[in-house]
């Protein structure tokens, strides 16, 4: 993290939807939407590998739009919209995709968890019936060290034939 | 004495595949990893590195950052009990205690760019990273070496001073080559001279990370009682604590520490590096909690990558097909501090063979790069690279057919492993059948896209896997469920093979019984989650607690029955009596009616394993190479491996996935690549570049079980061995694909099109 405390507003006001939520809250002008979710809003499942946009562990979906957290400002999600992980599940249960994952063992140590997860429903909002390489296409900014993907892609493939 | 068992072949609850206890909490973002911690008055860390490979530390100045708004404390080494070179048993083996401390925070010298110099505690973390910037640091820089040969060069200075006057050093002749071990047996060099066909070969490896993808983390705080408290993302709770109490000169039974969620590890999250930090930083901020998170990019430059170095290795066979002589040397890079594991390898390099004749003689290298930890069958996967790649080589002199010739000189039960130790009952020959029959083995390579090559490639591996000491507690609630504690800090789905062990032998289901994990104050001393020991050993404990209720639960029901405890059995989930077929009762009605026979049921489990059983695999590999960018694509993989008993086949599954797909990296792309003063220079993940979902294939996994006859359920341990064949697995299939043989790691494009260049 090189962030220089520079002269300026000491926080910035936003207003934002969380997860249908909304939220309300003065962020500091450079701190990242990963630390903003994690520190202000005290959401954790979104999680930090990298801080440098390589790992996928803070994706969320930013109105609409798959973002690594760690390279986008809290003080940008201003009058937008976010989605976390915390937010998939429903008073129906589980999203398919976190029922997959569950029943194709496609977590181990669980950190990258979140992040596919995120970043899976991003692709099967847009397109339901991915074929393996396009899942692994997309996933491709995800990293997971521990399970090879292979129980990932399955998992992915199974949510996309439930939800058909 | 140890216990041996006879395997049985249809289980109620072993071989299924439930899904795993913390599943729910993963998958929903509530599950608590170490970063995730928040306690009230916390504040945040931060540390400073040194940015040269070698330096003497001449002075710290710590003024401008302590008079910095928000800072709360600065730390150097001084603020730690100072150390004696005196030896000291971290957990791992004996360790000396000021190389311990100085790894933590370095003293009179740095000994890798990334090495921690200095720490600074502040009110958010932005403050303190601002504030850890404005440490100054007054170096004398002193030559570095990066590499095996430029350690040894004339005039590179001694890394440790204490080293010039060891006996391992003055054997060597240089005080940063230490020599370890040599081990003989037979007469080798008479073999080799004998020997119908000898090859011989160099092999050159550059050390990689673990990768993880959750950084390190540590949080303490000192409380009332003056105790330390430490949440971390740790593999072994009481190492921590046992680490902690060395390095901080505390009674450990001052330490707690509660393991958080584990984000990978891999052997790498062993050692500590945070948490002493964490402690004098409480400590010097009026004992608030403080909470340290490294990134990423310290992750790499200091934390335990896995040994490089150079393997020089010599191989005889007559000329009907017998392996009858090697001879190596390990020379493997321990990093700044000893510890290259080169043990483990000289453990390992011969034990998928049977060889008469044999000597293999260990050095541990010092170099100016991170100290090494443990990853995943530490050591195994350099030696793998050098004989399973010389063996094919010596098929190809000799014309034997690669698999024959494997599968004529494999160990077996009471074959010699190079150390040493006469194996007992292991798989290699039933992995090696199991090879032959797969599909994969079977079929064509397949048609490459116009103007590439296609490859095929096969090698094995072993890892001995360890057993060492685990706890488990159990409690039965009054509805037939069971609480399990346990002190395996779980990596990967092993709270459920633990309760899938402790439900099976008390006849329930996975699901009714509920594992934990726990801190160091709660449970029975448990080692390390590593070694492939967890699914072993704490499942073994849990065994034995599980047994423990069921005597226990024969006494309630002999109490229900009025009749003798003798006379009550336990089969199938059920309790009845021997001698009046009317008398029995369900686990479950039976843990209803604990308030009439004397209260709660407890139970307790503990085991110190000294024998493990050992595992094999045998990988099959296709490689598709363009020969004008030196691209490799894995085309297809496929695992054969003894597992002894998978208790969950897709937990099982997925270890083995993972370890190839580390082996493939490995193989292919990562290292530490240093710069000529020694920095590295691809410390982040865009440049380090491990596999991605793109990069790989599906991994096809073939699971044999031929049970370790020690362990109740013919558990084997099965996390380590998958990373062990796929380097020479890779190589041995770019060889096919090119022709040219590479020796070097990783075997990356460049290295294929100036190899396909000359
Ligand atoms: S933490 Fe954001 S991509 Fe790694
Ligand atoms: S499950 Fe551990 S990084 Fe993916």
């Amino acid at each position: 993290m090189t962030t220089q405390i520079t002269p300026g507003p000491s926080r910035v006001h936003v207003r934002t939807t969380i997860n249908g939520q909304a939220h309300e809250f003065l962020v500091p002008p450079y701190m990242s939407l990963l630390d903003t979710l994690r520190e202000i809003v005290g959401l954790t499942g979104t999680k930090e590998g990298c801080l440098d946009g390589n790992c996928g562990a803070c994706t969320v979906s930013l109105d609409g739009r798959i973002v690594d957290s760690c390279l986008v400002l809290g003080a940008e999600i201003n009058g937008k919209s976010v989605e976390t992980v915390e937010g998939m599940a429903t008073a129906n249960g589980l999203h398919p995709l976190q029922q997959a994952f569950l029943e194709e063992a496609a977590l181990q140590c669980g950190i990258c968890t979140p992040g596919f997860l995120v970043a899976a429903k991003g692709l099967l909002d847009n397109e339901p019936a991915p074929d393996e390489h396009r899942i692994r296409h997309w996933l491709a900014g995800n990293l997971c060290r521990c399970t090879g993907y292979d129980k990932i892609v399955r998992a992915v493939q199974k949510a996309s034939a439930e939800m058909a | 004495m140890v216990a041996t068992f006879e395997p049985k072949s249809e289980y109620k609850v072993i071989g299924t595949r439930p899904i795993r206890h913390d599943g729910l909490d993963k998958v929903t973002g509530r599950a608590v990893y170490g970063a995730d911690i928040k306690l009230p008055s916390m504040i945040w860390g931060a540390v400073l590195r040194s940015p040269h490979a070698h330096a003497r530390i001449l002075s710290i100045d710590t003024s401008a950052a302590e008079a910095m708004d928000g800072v709360h404390a600065v730390v150097t080494n001084a603020d730690l009990p100072q150390a004696e070179n005196e030896m000291v048993d971290l957990g791992e083996g004996a360790t000396n205690l000021k190389w311990a401390v100085d790894n933590i925070l370095a003293s009179d010298k740095a000994l890798y760019a990334g090495h921690a110099v200095a720490a600074v505690a502040a009110a958010d973390r932005y403050t303190a990273e601002e504030a850890a910037r404005a440490i100054k640091v007054d170096y004398e820089v002193l030559r570095a070496a990066t590499n095996v040969d430029d350690t040894i060069a004339d005039g590179m200075p001694a890394i440790l001073e204490e080293f010039v006057d060891s006996p391992g050093a003055q054997e060597s002749g240089h005080a940063n080559h230490v020599k370890e071990f040599t081990h003989e047996f037979g007469d080798p060099d008479a073999a080799i001279a004998g020997a119908d066909h000898v090859v011989e070969g160099e092999f050159n490896l550059q050390m990689v990370h673990q990768g993880y993808i959750e950084p390190h983390n540590a949080t303490a705080v000192w409380d009332e009682n003056d105790r330390l408290k430490v949440w971390t993302s740790t593999q072994g709770a009481f190492t921590v604590r046992q680490q902690i109490a060395a390095i901080l000169k505390i009674d450990e039974s001052r330490v707690r520490v509660t393991p958080l969620e584990i984000g990978g590890g891999f052997g790498g999250k062993i050692p500590i590096y945070l948490e002493p930090v964490a402690a004098v930083l409480s400590r010097k901020a009026g004992n608030v909690p403080v909470k340290l998170v490294m990134e990423r990019r310290s992750v790499f430059e200091g934390t335990g990558p896995a040994a490089g170095g150079k393997i020089h290795l010599k191989l005889g066979a007559t000329k009907d097909g017998q392996l009858v002589a090697a001879d190596s040397t390990l020379r493997m890079e321990a990093g700044g501090y000893p510890g290259s594991l080169v043990g483990a390898s000289g453990m390992c390099i011969y034990a998928c063979y049977n060889i008469p004749n044999m000597r293999i003689v260990g050095y541990d290298v010092l170099v100016n790069k991170p100290k090494v930890a443990a990853y995943r069958a530490p050591g195994s996967p350099q030696v793998a690279f050098a004989i399973e790649t010389l063996i094919d080589d010596l098929c190809e002199q000799a014309g034997f057919d690669k698999w024959q010739f494997r599968r004529d000189n494999a160990a077996k039960e009471g074959t010699r492993r190079g150390d040493g130790p006469i194996f007992p009952r292991i798989g290699m020959e039933e992995v090696l059948d199991a090879a032959k029959e797969t599909d994969h083995f079977n079929s064509d390579l397949g048609d490459p896209a116009p103007g590439n090559v296609r490859g095929r490639g096969f090698a094995s591996g072993y890892w001995f896997n360890v057993g060492l000491q685990s706890s488990v507690n159990l409690s039965l609630n009054n509805d037939g469920t069971v609480e399990l504690v346990e002190g395996s800090t779980d990596i990967g789905g092993t709270r459920a093979s633990i309760a899938m062990q402790a439900a099976e032998t008390l006849g329930i289901t996975a699901e009714d019984v509920n594992p934990t994990v726990v801190d160091t104050d709660t449970v029975g001393f448990t080692a390390v989650t590593g070694g492939s020991r967890v699914t072993y050993a704490t499942g073994y404990a849990a065994y034995n607690a599980a047994i423990e209720m069921i005597d226990k639960l024969k006494v309630r029901a002999s109490m229900l029955w009025s009749i003798d405890a003798d006379d009550v059995q336990f089969e199938d989930g059920v309790f009845s009596s021997k001698s009046d077929p009317e008398l029995s009762i369900a686990f479950k009605d039976l843990a209803g009616k604990l308030g009439d026979t004397g209260g709660p049921v407890t139970s307790t489990g503990s085991v110190d394993l000294e024998a493990a059983g050992g595992a094999y695999g045998t990988h099959i590999c296709d490689v598709e190479i363009d020969p004008e960018t030196g691209k490799t694509d894995v085309v297809r993989y496929t695992i054969v491996q003894d597992a002894g008993r998978a208790i969950h086949p897709s937990y099982v599954e997925g270890q083995m996935q993972g370890g190839v797909a580390q082996g493939i990296g490995w193989a292919l792309n990562e290292e530490y690549y240093m710069s000529d003063d020694g920095v590295m220079s691809n410390s982040s993940y865009l440049d380090y570049r491990m596999p991605t979902s793109l990069d790989l294939p599906n991994i096809e996994t073939v699971i044999v079980e031929v049970p370790n006859p020690v362990h109740p359920y013919g558990v084997r341990g099965v996390g380590e061995v998958p990373i062990v064949p796929p380097v020479p697995t890779v190589g041995n299939a770019i060889k096919d694909a090119i022709g040219i043989r590479l020796r070097e790691t990783p075997m990356n494009a460049g290295r294929i099109v100036s190899a396909l260049g000359s």
